[in-house]
């Protein structure tokens, strides 16, 4: 039980912390904090901000597990970016271009972006164990080198079509590749169809982690390398798996989007869902339900944040106070462990005299 | 070609050795530009806009290099780097180009100060608190452009006022007759004539400066008391401090003098480049400056190179209208190749011959199959570079031995 609270104290004081620190720059800039943070609530209320809350949420929530698979092993997938841009092009590529019989092509378009994702993340995981090189950089390096990848494919000369006036990107998808989606009472547009695919990651990562063989191996790597090796776990291979898992889940990230609004990809597909993934990742604890809760939180902020132009306040204080909150949260983490650690050792120390 | 590698290989002195890198890579340039038949390759307009293209890339290489030579690994360089176009912007327009240069220094203190408080003082993973900062970078200079030029005169939510110029340099005595040496099209002569004209056209006093930083960097790290612990630091914390370093100050130097030259390559994009602050303007420049200084193997020459490369082939991008001038590229980068699998050879290192040997196959091929190569190639072309280095020559790469470990005094790891 203690336990328990001990792990919820860095996320909740992290998030009260950046509170605080919205609530100071808001008085700087003469607004109300209170009265803010109300409206923010009031306008998150509505149903059809609820329906963008629970989009923008299971976006993140495939985001912010494909990082935490690599977290587990403390491998570091900062590539989430590059897997699922170049994933979720060539999902539309396939998708625009080919249409399948009855729900088949929906399967084969998952399926696609997980290959597509997994690939990618292989590059890195590949430099990892044959050539030393640190999945850090060279994911860094391979989002940049999707995105010339992606710019190449879609250009009109290569497979990109005009879409709308001044617009290029893959066709237009016809229904049958779409995701259908369902609709909360009164709301003017539909919850993605996904989300359940996302509840259902979130059991299968969960089962995958505690109740299997691979998920034992995968926490004894990330806990310590060498207490795993000595008991006869392969690192490499283990790293190769993490890492293909990862990116297929990665692939995952553009989908809800893709086939349940957007039904196009052009260049200016949203690209920064990684990055959010590895914010959400950490203030989850790499925890499918603690990653929900840190998946809607985010979203809350990022939907609530459109009503602060109104208010006269700019809403990008919203990502000032989503960086303050990674930021927090790790510090919040590291004095914990620090305390326990002290703890652990007084006892110790005690228990010899 | 052999003769330089033999005269690398020798005893001779490294100016030398220099002098005839620096050849071979213009006789290398001259052939490439011959036989792709793009006289652009090394024109003055190409020359001056890749040494443009190349300071911000190096400036924030240079940050990248001091955190990690304090045993920091930076990847929020890029937030460093907006809050410095946002410093440059936001002191700029009111003040003056020299303010907003002052303007950047402050918010590059600023980042590196809050990611010197995570990672130093609390210990926290570099690589996540290097997110942060992003994160954080980007809200901020967002958020403040949006109060302090929404209502300024010419300004908007997302662009600052225009920021007057700095004096440049133009000795057209000097870089007027080179161009016309340069189109004459001598072998190696030209280049020369095109490479010193390139310099000498509409030089930023900016310019100047950065070079100057790279000089000041190379020798503070290498040739003073101060730079042996500084980078003691980032070798071995702990032997550090047994000889009575102060780690923890040495790796808040190395960071805040991270965030003020990452920043002063914003406050370049934001003054030099193009006279207004703007959301966006850094396009993850400092992620190709991380790239730089790993290129560059965590030196400033290096890195300095690194930057010239990666300039250069940027500002082929730009002024390339029909594609050649990406033929060229794929060459250059096959030569590369080839010269590294000659070296591999002689080092017996076979597995690694092999690999570089298909990739300068394909790349050949590409060149002889096509007339025309899409502009992608060369926004690629750093990147898959720097993955190169990093895959077939991460033996000859020396990181700071203690690079991103968290340090904590009296914790023996």
């Amino acid at each position: 039980m203690f336990k328990r609270i001990d792990t919820l104290i860095a996320p909740l004081v992290a998030v009260a912390f950046s509170v605080l620190f919205g609530s100071i720059i808001l008085l700087v800039f003469g607004a109300n904090p209170i009265e803010t943070f109300i409206r923010m609530i009031e306008y998150a209320s509505t149903p059809r901000s609820m329906t963008l809350i629970l989009n923008s949420a299971t976006t993140y929530y495939f985001s912010a597990v494909a990082v935490a698979i690599g977290f587990k092993m403390n491998l570091f997938n900062i590539g989430v970016n590059g897997q699922y841009r170049l994933a979720t092009a060539v999902a539309a590529l396939v998708a625009g271009y080919i249409t399948f019989p009855g729900y088949l092509g929906i399967v084969v378009i998952i399926a696609i972006s997980m290959l597509v994702g997994a690939a990618w993340a292989g590059i890195a995981a590949w430099l990892k164990v044959a050539r030393g090189v640190s999945e850090v950089i060279s994911t860094i390096m391979l989002n940049f080198i999707a995105i010339g990848l992606i710019a190449y494919l879609m250009a009109p000369t290569v497979l990109g079509v005009k879409t709308a006036e001044n617009v290029i990107g893959t066709p237009i998808i016809p229904a049958g590749n779409r995701f259908p989606g369902v609709s909360l009472p009164t709301a003017p547009i539909p919850v993605y169809g996904m989300i359940f695919l996302a509840v259902a990651l979130g059991f299968g990562y969960w089962y995958l982690l505690n109740r299997t063989r691979f998920g034992f191996d995968l926490r004894a790597v990330g806990m310590s390398p060498t207490a795993a090796v000595a008991s006869g776990v392969n690192v490499k291979r283990m790293t190769v798996y993490a890492m293909l898992l990862s990116g297929a889940v990665a692939g995952l990230v553009g989908l809800p989007l893709l086939l349940g609004a957007q039904y196009t990809f052009t260049v200016n597909f949203p690209g920064n869902y990684g990055f959010t993934g590895i914010a959400i990742a950490l203030l989850g604890r790499n925890h499918p339900v603690g990653i929900a809760f840190g998946a809607l939180l985010w979203a809350f902020l990022d939907v609530s944040a459109q009503i602060l132009d109104l208010t006269g306040v700019p809403r990008e204080i919203i990502v000032i106070m989503q960086g303050v909150i990674v930021l927090s949260v790790v510090i919040a983490y590291e004095v914990t462990r620090r305390v326990k650690v002290r703890r652990q050792q007084a006892a110790v120390g005690s228990a010899g005299q | 070609m052999t003769a330089v590698l033999s005269i690398l290989k020798s005893g001779a002195s490294r100016k030398v050795k220099f002098l005839a890198l620096f050849i071979a890579v213009l006789a290398t340039l001259s052939l490439v530009r011959m036989w792709a038949d793009v006289l652009d390759l090394t024109s003055r307009g190409t020359i001056s806009a890749a040494l443009g293209l190349a300071v911000p890339i190096g400036l924030a290489g240079l940050g990248g290099l001091w955190a990690e030579r304090a045993g920091v690994v930076n990847i929020g360089l890029e937030g460093m780097m907006i809050l410095g176009t946002f410093g440059a912007g936001w002191l700029g327009w009111q003040y003056g180009p020299w303010a907003g240069l002052l303007g950047a220094i402050l918010f590059g203190l600023l980042g590196g100060g809050i990611f010197a408080l995570a990672t130093v003082t609390f210990g926290v993973d570099q690589i996540i608190a290097g997110t942060a900062i992003n994160i954080l970078g980007l809200g901020f200079a967002q958020f403040f452009a949006k109060i302090a030029f929404s209502k300024a005169p010419g300004g908007g939510p997302t662009q600052s006022p225009s920021i007057s110029a700095l004096p440049t340099f133009t000795f057209d005595r000097l870089s007027d007759p080179l161009v016309s040496l340069h189109g004459k099209g001598y072998f190696i002569i030209s280049e020369l004539a095109g490479l010193i004209s390139g310099v000498f056209f509409r030089l930023s006093i900016l310019t100047v400066f950065s070079a100057g930083l790279f000089a000041a960097t190379a020798f503070i790290l290498w040739r003073t008391p101060f730079g042996l612990r500084l980078r003691s630091v980032g070798e071995n914390p702990h032997a550090a401090d047994s000889l009575g370093v102060n780690v923890y100050l040495y790796k808040y130097i190395g960071v805040l003098t991270s965030g003020v030259m990452a920043a002063l390559g914003g406050a370049f994009l934001a003054i030099a480049a193009s006279g207004v602050y703007r959301e966006g303007q850094t396009g993850g420049r400092g992620f190709i400056g991380l790239a730089t200084m790993i290129f560059g193997n965590w030196r400033p020459g290096g890195t300095a190179i690194g930057a010239g490369l990666f300039g250069y082939i940027d500002a082929l991008r730009l002024r390339d209208a029909n594609g050649t001038a990406m033929r060229a590229i794929v060459l250059l980068g096959a030569l590369a190749l080839i010269v590294l699998a000659i070296l591999a050879i002689r080092k017996k290192r076979y597995q690694v011959v092999f690999g570089l040997g298909i990739t300068a196959a394909v790349l050949i091929s590409w060149f002889l199959l096509t007339t025309a190569l899409p502009r992608e190639v060369a926004l690629v072309a750093p990147y898959l570079a720097t993955l190169l280095v990093l895959a077939f020559a991460s033996q000859r790469l020396r990181p700071p031995a203690a690079d991103g470990i968290p340090y904590r005094k009296g914790e023996s790891k």
